[in-house]
């Protein structure tokens, strides 16, 4: 690594600055020093480094243009590894020891590029020529477009997992202002000042704006000692929160706005304090935009040449950084405003050589204090073109005409490294765009103001183009009063006095945005407009020559404003070029839409603390950790982690669920149906109103009873099953799916408070009130029968469909007697807290039965084997109860019309040749059909085959020793015998005969176990 | 995001809170059996869905679980409203 | 029309770019015309191109009330697949797929579809239930596809999580090779230019205000540059379906949402497949410039503002974060919302109306772009005709009343 620590631009401390704090940091490899306070720009314009990057499509070399949220050319790399970031601006990215950054493009390097020789052909690749070209030969396209994403990209996106936190805090409050500039300060101590509470953000690491840079004085002391008092008063109130480093970068709806507060990147990359950024989700009553505006460069011939900046961004790194960035200045402008950077420049001992003025004869008080320092102001003259390759060596300079549209003489040049710019200033009204305020061109400003609000927001200072600090400083202190009176604090008074600052007589700007050439724009050499996608002017009138008349084809056939600064300084040039070849005004021509985000923000600051683990939450069983430390496989249902199959150690999945279906069939086996949503429902209604969810009757089901029941969507289609029992008068227990359980709340709560509120019925969810252990098989009465006493078991007292009251290993339980496997079974339910313990005595109490817990997948075979439906599994929101073979289910005496009954009488769904639940038994036993795998009659048929359906469920039934499966398929009702056809990905064509859905005990004998 | 004004809470609470019901006032027919298959469809999937002016049902699912209704501007997305099941808007607008 | 080549870049570029053709005219509307295609998007674009092409009817006009294409057609995440579960579905999408294979010769401008791969991911035992099937059912009518494992997907796509201790880790996805993405603005602008080459009035900047109607049948419309005549209007107002809807008096089945994306800055290349996932909500791409192109779920409610609500962008980016953990540290550049015109089953509505001579396409939901061409192509045809094309004929506003809806919200979910 070379080392150079010679920063023979830097001054000497600036406003921020302290030269006597040397930091150590690399840029491409190569060492450097800058100082604490700096930016990577400033540090590295202090250490003379011009070419900080290649352009994106003409791969030209770029220096720094700005000196902040607009730069468009210095995009690094920062740091390497997993903690590396991509795209960040140099100039905003403090200075901390040790950093590493590097160029994102230029190959082999930043200062040699081989890709510059395509920029050499650039005129070969004028806006859309690949929409022209690489379509022939056809399949050569994705060849073109492999060599085309090769150039894609900035920065590179880290590999690795990213070793940081992010947070979130929502807040409210009565006034966020945004922006810390004069405004802004001055807003968020009035609205303080009348009790509001205040939240002030600014996207810099100090607050003051453009005051940090400035060399006015105000009340008499200098502006960066203003800032700090009055922040220092602001920190004084106990309603204000003070936000620096944090962008305020989307104003969403209801005065929604989102703040990306940087917390450690100032520090390094590995800082390890804590979340790295945080997003504060901020509610606000009223909103001060005091945004600040961005000097708008002007537009000439090779004006990208590094070495060609915006003036304000010059005198910024004289005063706020103590940087020249050159030695021998040419200043262009079109306005009084930029003067200043001649004085500043002079003031710091290094040559001006010319100042040119667009204008004529301009006598405002900075052109006459510069003229007076003896200054060359060359006036009614234009730079036309900037000269140098990697770093300007002169301007060309041109007398033009009163409207600046044409060179009327011979150009000469001006010996020169640096060219400074100004064409005025554009206000930085984003956030008011994002509201939906549609901005307004102003003549007088030269342009475009916040629109009307939207929102409960006002502008003030020169994001709404007002440029002079007193009345900056006026319009915010009004605009905090008047935000902290709306909502509801204080009656508007203006408590403090703006303070004294001096004034400049300035003479009006002029309207000027692309400066002339000797030659037409599409003959000059490029004019850029937008740096980093290489727009130029002749980009522009060329889209207009072809056709593309509307602001937004413009932008979309250039790209112009689609880079990572979104175009905050070349947006407006490119308007003015496009309203200027379509002939008409730029308020005729329009505006484009600003969007979120104001700057990029971070992924991981948007996504906060919800991600890997807290992605979703985890809902786990009373026994989930008895489940774990047997070892079982989970399964995700919903939100449930449910126990899939417990292998035994060298069993196979295969195995087990074998094993586990045998113990429930043959002895006895225990689920955790737990996950299973319980609902409470009381009332004396209750009754009418579950039998008007149901498709079947509810009106005589008495207590100790339970009923199957299926509820169909207003359109007919099954919508979840389950089981209800009735508890006692007017009480009942719905069960639902597990994944169904709250969308079946939020239904029942639907009609009843919608449709039916004369019916007096009360839901409540137990979900995670109780825990269910189901104990199945021909011996579940004597494992039950060892640890409930008082619960007369026989079939006699407590019958299939059956609920009792009673005590389950000393706790207190309701045991249900229905069954999901075609065993005898009871479902017992006890207290959530209970439910560890109730499992491990029923566990004891079946050990001499040898009980065996079952998962997820033994569950399904098993109920498969008995052709019960899985809704979501063998139903997908097209399926009727007929359908599903249950018209049993459907309520033919009801009178109430249930919700979804006349959807079964649509002509769609009474038309013959439905797709039906049948069963199917692949001719060889043991071949198993794979789940989803479609069912064609003629298995010769040529692609595409007409497919009469598909398998929904299907395994290996060990106590069948075939396999099985569900499907449904056209008619199949009535194809019972026939012979059909799965082909299969591999080229399997599996054969099956449509037999019965129920596979197993078909007369359901096997829960009436004496 | 929006912030909607609970009437049963009588509160604002952020739009994540609630589950959006769509349009409001759709009321399920007395005798579906006696109506024809158009009709039906219309009851079941026909909205009016306007740009503007519209009175939709929404749901404070994870506060007190109650359904209400908002006229709510479908452009601007301001509320204008909330008021009970039942009740009739105060804000009506030509639906354009 | 002069027609693109690289020779024709070469040698405009020798005479400085000072000479080339308007893409499309800017006209006068005409008096009347034989059929008004309202909305000049791609699908209303398309369908003026094949009316013109295939049809031979040229006295058209599109009338568009912004600039063409700048509805969802500016505003979508340019997926494009046909792996739809239902045959009427995926037969719609295939042959707007087999379309877009030849588009950019056909139009003689380059589309940029680009045959990168779709991958939709399962993540629970249902999920991979029903990409089996879909999968199937693709296969047999003849829809290239597959499904592939957790270490295949990580193939596909090295930056993405296959861990299994991931919260909903990864089992499987199926792919779709012929599936990608396309240039979005590029289709509406060669669809544009080739309409306008064939005699197409493309009338941009002008509002349809009303639909005028004679005995039950349509004799043009009222636009906010006065009253014009047709034959047959055909509105594909994406968007705005419901709202054109009341002009003739009529309602639809249609709700009309937000539809929010994203991109990040552009970073270097990264992903070259689509990557869709239905469980965790969130689909990415990476754009030939760079841009991770990232599309969000729909929001709740009804809205026609083109901007939907922050907490959905969040629950996306998380998504994605999830699904590619490396991109933490990836920054949003921009984010915007569409308005999706959204049906009860997901699927589209290409139909004749009550109103003789009216038509209307709409409906497409989340999965309107991919759909440009062979919407157009056989709503073209349903106008040309006055009755559904045959691959149309399941997508009906009959279908409604029947009840013999298409339920593709598995297919669509989230996602396009």
């Amino acid at each position: 690594m070379s080392r150079s620590i010679m920063q023979k631009n830097r001054l000497g401390s600036g406003a921020c600055t302290d030269a006597s704090k040397r930091i150590d940091f690399s840029f491409n490899g190569k060492a450097y020093q800058g100082v604490a306070g700096d930016t990577l720009a400033s540090a590295l314009l202090a250490n003379g480094v011009d070419v900080v990057g290649r352009s994106f499509k003409y791969a030209r070399p770029r220096g720094i243009v700005g000196h902040g949220a607009e730069e468009p050319n210095a995009i690094i790399q920062l740091g390497s590894g997993a903690a590396t970031v991509p795209n960040l601006k140099a100039t905003q990215v403090e200075l901390y020891a040790g950093l590493e950054a590097f160029s994102v493009n230029g190959w082999p390097s930043v200062d040699f590029d081989l890709m510059g020789v395509i920029g050499a052909f650039g005129r070969l690749m004028p806006p859309g020529f690949y929409y022209k070209t690489f379509m022939y030969p056809k399949k050569l396209w994705m060849t073109y477009e492999h060599f085309i994403r090769k150039a894609a990209g900035l920065g590179a996106t880290p590999v690795e997992r990213d070793p940081d936190t992010y947070d979130k805090l929502n807040q409210h409050c009565d006034v966020l202002v945004v922006g810390a500039g004069p405004a802004g300060l001055v807003a968020a101590r009035e609205a303080a000042r009348a009790g509001a509470r205040v939240i002030i953000a600014d996207e810099q690491s100090q607050f003051g704006g453009s005051l940090l840079a400035s060399t006015q004085t105000l009340d008499g002391i200098a502006a960066t000692d203003w800032v700090a008092q009055l922040v220092a008063e602001l920190q004084g109130f106990d309603n204000v929160q003070l936000l620096p480093r944090s962008t305020v970068f989307g104003y969403y709806d209801h005065n929604f706005l989102a703040i990306l507060e940087r917390r450690t990147d100032h520090l390094g990359l590995t800082a390890d304090q804590g979340a790295r950024q945080r997003l504060h989700r901020v509610r606000a009553k009223q909103v001060v935009l005091a945004t600040g505006a961005f000097e708008r460069p002007l537009v000439f011939a090779h004006n990208d040449i590094p070495g060609v900046m915006s003036a304000c961004s010059v005198s910024t790194y004289i005063n706020r950084y103590g940087v020249l960035p050159g030695n021998k200045l040419v200043l262009v402008t079109t306005n009084d405003s930029a003067y200043q950077t001649a004085l500043d420049w002079h003031q710091a001992g290094r040559q001006v050589v010319a100042v040119v003025d667009t204008r004529t004869d301009p006598q405002g008080d900075s052109v006459n204090a510069v003229k007076a320092l003896g200054i060359d102001v060359i006036d009614g003259h234009a730079v036309i073109e900037a000269q140098g390759s990697k770093r300007v060596k002169g301007a060309l300079v041109a007398p033009i005409n009163a409207d600046g549209t044409a060179v009327t003489g011979s150009a000469r040049g001006l010996n020169c490294d640096l060219i400074a710019s100004s064409g005025g200033w554009s206000p930085a009204i984003h956030l008011s765009s994002h509201t939906g305020a549609k901005p307004q061109w102003d003549e007088q400003i030269v342009g475009f103001r916040p629109g009307e609000s939207k929102q409960q927001e006002r502008s003030a200072g020169a994001c709404r183009g007002t440029y002079s600090l007193a009345a900056c400083l006026a319009e915010g202190g009004n605009a905090g009063a008047e935000a902290a009176k709306l909502a509801g604090c204080g009656d508007g008074t203006i408590h403090f006095a703006a303070p004294v600052c001096q004034e400049y007589a300035q003479q009006p700007q002029q309207a000027l945005f692309l400066l002339p050439h000797t030659q037409s724009t599409s003959r000059a050499p490029s004019q850029f407009v937008d740096f980093q996608l290489d727009v130029t002017a002749g980009g522009v009138e060329l889209a207009v020559r072809e056709g593309f008349e509307s602001v937004e084809h413009v932008k979309r056939y250039t790209a112009l404003g689609f880079g990572t600064d979104q175009g905050k300084l070349g947006n407006i040039n490119g308007m003015a070029i496009l309203a200027n070849a379509l002939g008409q005004s730029i308020a005729e021509t329009g505006t484009t839409i600003f969007r979120p985000s104001y700057t990029p923000s971070t992924f991981g600051a948007l996504a906060g603390r919800d991600v890997n683990q807290l992605f979703d939450p985890e809902r786990y069983t009373a026994m989930h950790r008895w489940h774990v430390e047997q070892g079982a496989e989970f399964e995700n249902v919903g939100q449930w982690k449910r126990p899939w199959y417990f292998p035994q150690s060298g069993e196979t999945m295969f195995d087990a669920v074998n094993r586990e279906g045998l113990a429930v069939r043959n002895s006895v086996g225990i689920l955790d149906a737990s996950t299973l949503g319980k609902i409470d429902i009381q009332g004396p209604d209750a009754a009418e109103f579950i039998t008007r969810i149901y498709t079947n009757s509810y009106l005589k089901l008495a207590p100790g009873k339970c009923r199957y029941g299926v509820m169909l969507k207003e359109d007919g289609m099954i919508f979840d099953d389950g089981v209800c029992a009735c508890l006692g008068d007017n009480h009942y227990l719905m069960f639902t799916t597990t994944g169904g359980a709250a969308g079946v709340l939020a239904w029942l709560e639907l009609w009843q408070q919608t449709e039916w509120p004369e019916l007096q019925v009360y839901f409540t969810s137990v979900t995670d009130h109780w825990t269910t252990a189901t104990v199945s098989g021909p011996n579940a009465r004597k494992v039950i029968a060892k640890v409930c006493a008082d619960i007369d078991l026989s079939n006699q007292a407590f019958g299939f469909m059956d609920w009792r009251d009673g005590t389950v290993a000393g706790v207190k339980a309701r045991v249900f007697r229905i069954s999901f496997t075609g065993e005898l079974s009871y479902e017992v339910n006890v207290p959530a807290h209970h439910g560890r313990h109730v499992w491990e005595q029923l566990m004891e109490a079946g050990a001499e039965f040898d009980i065996t817990p079952y998962g997820t997948e033994t569950m399904h075979v098993l109920r498969a084997e008995k052709g019960f439906i899985i809704v979501g599994q063998d139903t997908d929101g097209s399926m009727t109860p007929s359908d599903m073979n249950m018209d049993w289910v459907l309520g033919k005496n009801k009178t109430f019309s249930y919700l979804g009954k006349r959807s079964l009488e649509r002509s769609d769904t009474t038309r013959d040749n439905r797709k039906q639940l049948v069963g199917l038994k692949t001719l060889v036993a043991t071949e198993v059909i794979p789940e989803g795998a479609q069912i064609v009659f003629d298995s010769k048929q040529k692609i595409p085959m007409s497919m009469q359906g598909h398998v929904t469920s299907s395994y290996y039934s060990a106590c069948l020793g075939h396999s099985i499966a569900l499907a449904v398929v056209k008619g199949g009702l009535n194809r019972l015998g026939q012979i059909v056809y799965c082909p299969l990905a591999d080229g399997r064509i599996i054969a099956a005969e449509i037999v019965s859905s129920v596979f197993y005990d078909p007369k359901g004998e096997r829960h009436h176990v004496e | 995001m929006l912030l909607i004004h609970c009437p049963h809470c009588r509160e604002a609470r952020e739009e994540e809170e609630y589950s959006y019901r769509g349009e409001a006032h759709i009321v399920r027919p007395l005798a579906p059996e006696s109506l024809s298959d158009e009709e039906w469809g219309d009851y079941l999937f026909f909205r009016s869905n306007p740009k503007g002016i519209h009175h939709e049902m929404w749901y404070h699912a994870v506060g007190c679980r109650r359904y209400f209704n908002v006229t709510r501007d479908t452009l601007t997305y301001e509320i204008l409203e909330s008021y009970l099941i039942g009740q009739q808007p105060a804000v009506t607008g030509a639906t354009s | 029309m002069k027609k693109y080549s690289a020779f024709s870049l070469l040698k405009n570029a020798l005479s400085y770019h000072e000479n080339w053709q308007k893409v499309w005219r800017n006209p006068t509307p005409k008096s009347d015309y034989d059929v008004i295609v309202v909305g000049g998007g791609g699908h209303g674009l398309a369908t003026a191109y094949y009316l013109a092409k295939v049809h031979g009817l040229t006295n058209i006009a599109v009338i568009e009330k912004g600039y063409l294409g700048g509805g969802n057609t500016a505003r979508n995440t340019t997926i494009i697949r046909s792996n739809y579960l239902w045959d009427e579905a995926a037969q719609l999408y295939e042959l707007s797929l087999k379309l877009w294979e030849g588009l950019s010769q056909e139009l003689n401008y380059n589309v940029m579809f680009s045959q990168r791969g779709v991958l939709n991911l399962g993540h629970t035992l249902q999920d991979m239930r029903d990409i089996e099937r879909r999968v199937n059912a693709n296969r047999l009518n003849g829809i290239d596809g597959e499904v592939v494992s957790p270490q295949r997907v990580k193939e596909i796509a090295p930056l993405i999580n296959i861990s299994a201790d991931s919260r909903y880790p990864i089992l499987g996805a199926s792919f779709q090779p012929r599936g990608g993405t396309a240039r979005h603005d590029a289709v509406a602008w060669g669809y544009a230019r080739g309409a306008d080459a064939l005699g197409v009035d493309l009338i941009q900047q002008t509002e349809v205000t009303g639909i005028r109607r004679q005995d039950g049948a349509v004799v043009g419309v009222e636009t906010t540059k006065g009253f014009i005549g047709a034959r047959k209007v055909a509105c594909v107002t994406a968007g705005n379906s419901s709202v054109v809807a009341a002009m003739a008096g009529l309602r639809l089945p249609v709700e009309s949402r937000p539809l929010q994306a994203l991109v990040s800055e552009p970073v270097k290349p990264c992903l070259d497949t689509v990557v869709m996932s239905n469980a965790v909500h969130g689909y990415i791409s990476q754009s030939d410039k760079g841009d991770l192109v990232i599309g969000a779920g729909v929001d709740s409610y009804n809205g026609y503002g083109q901007r939907g609500s922050f907490h959905i962008v969040e629950h996306t980016v998380q998504a994605i974060c999830e699904l590619f953990p490396a991109f933490s540290r990836v920054r949003m550049n921009r984010q915007w919302g569409g308005i999706v015109d959204t049906c009860p089953d997901a699927c589209p509505i290409i139909s004749k109306t009550s109103v003789d001579g009216l038509y209307f396409n709409c409906g497409w939901g989340t999965g309107g772009f991919k759909a440009t061409p062979g919407s157009g192509y056989v709503f073209a045809d349903t106008v040309a005709n006055d009755r559904p094309h045959p691959l149309a004929a399941a997508f009906t506003l009959d279908r409604f009343n029947s009840g013999a809806l298409i339920d593709e919200h598995g297919a669509a979910g989230v996602a396009h």
